[in-house]
């Protein structure tokens, strides 16, 4: 039960916190959009109380389970940052991530949005598998 | 009210994405990984986040207009071209890289502070290049 548990209470917040965010401020929750707003647009204030939240959020639940998070070592800054730029640059071109693409889009039946999806899953399978 | 909600929803989003475990890339990774010891998680935490999203759009179906706001903001392109697919495929080989979404990246800097900075500075780069780039193509 626990490996269902966890995926399924996460993923039932994610989605009650993406339907609340729409009925209210009639916004889609797009991390990668947030984060562009932030960084380079003139309206601030929200997204950044948004990314506060998210890192507050993201960081308690370690905090209140003491659930021991199993990162693995350290990897290289070098692996790090092409990451990075990779996923800096690609969302924003392709308009979207895990979050804008991958569970508000497919919820709202968005062609671009199952097309993005269907294509950044099978290109970080292909990339893992050259990993390994 | 707008800035409560903001700032709760980020911190429910959070902790969505930290009870999912996609916060830990050691997680996200293992379910990139279908040919080796592969862990099918997030496909629960998709479908199930995805299954209360669709209950969303039902009820905005019946309301004229969010709650607190004008008017509804949601995204309404339909055109699929190259820039989707290709900004897809550079994001899907950033993501398998490392195990890191934008979101998770950006609760690393907490939660696993060594990576999370040179992740999120080379986000923060990465975003502002395409920043610049549609800057001057507006010119």
């Amino acid at each position: 039960m626990d490996t269902i548990f966890n995926p399924l209470v996460g993923g039932l917040l994610i989605g009650l916190t993406a339907t609340i965010y729409l009925l209210t401020l009639g916004k889609v929750i797009g991390i990668s959009g947030i984060l562009s707003q932030l960084l380079f647009s003139k309206e601030r204030f929200l997204p950044f109380l948004f990314i506060a939240g998210l890192i507050i959020g993201g960081a308690a639940y370690g905090t209140l389970t003491e659930q021991t998070v199993d990162f693995p070592e350290i990897r290289s800054p070098w692996l790090l940052i092409a990451s990075g730029l990779l996923v800096g640059y690609g969302t924003r071109l392709g308009g979207g991530c895990t979050s804008g693409h991958g569970v508000c889009g497919i919820s709202r039946l968005s062609p671009r949005s199952i097309v993005a999806t269907a294509t950044f899953m099978l290109a970080a399978i292909l990339t893992v598998m050259v990993l390994n | 009210m707008s800035a409560i909600v903001t700032i709760l929803a980020g911190i429910l989003f959070g902790l969505g994405l930290a009870f999912a475990e996609m916060t830990n890339p050691a997680v996200v990774l293992g379910f990139l990984d279908i040919l080796g010891n592969w862990n099918p998680s997030l496909i629960i935490v998709m479908a199930s986040a995805i299954a209360v999203g669709m209950l969303g759009y039902i009820i905005k179906k019946k309301q004229l207009k969010p709650l607190l706001s004008h008017s509804w903001q949601v995204p309404v392109m339909r055109q699929i071209d190259a820039k989707l697919i290709i900004g897809a495929i550079l994001f899907g080989i950033g993501w398998g890289l490392s195990g890191y979404c934008p979101g998770p990246g950006l609760t690393a800097l907490v939660n696993n502070p060594a990576e999370g900075f040179y992740f999120v500075i080379a986000l923060i780069i990465g975003s502002g290049l395409h920043h610049l780039q549609s800057l001057s193509s507006q010119k």
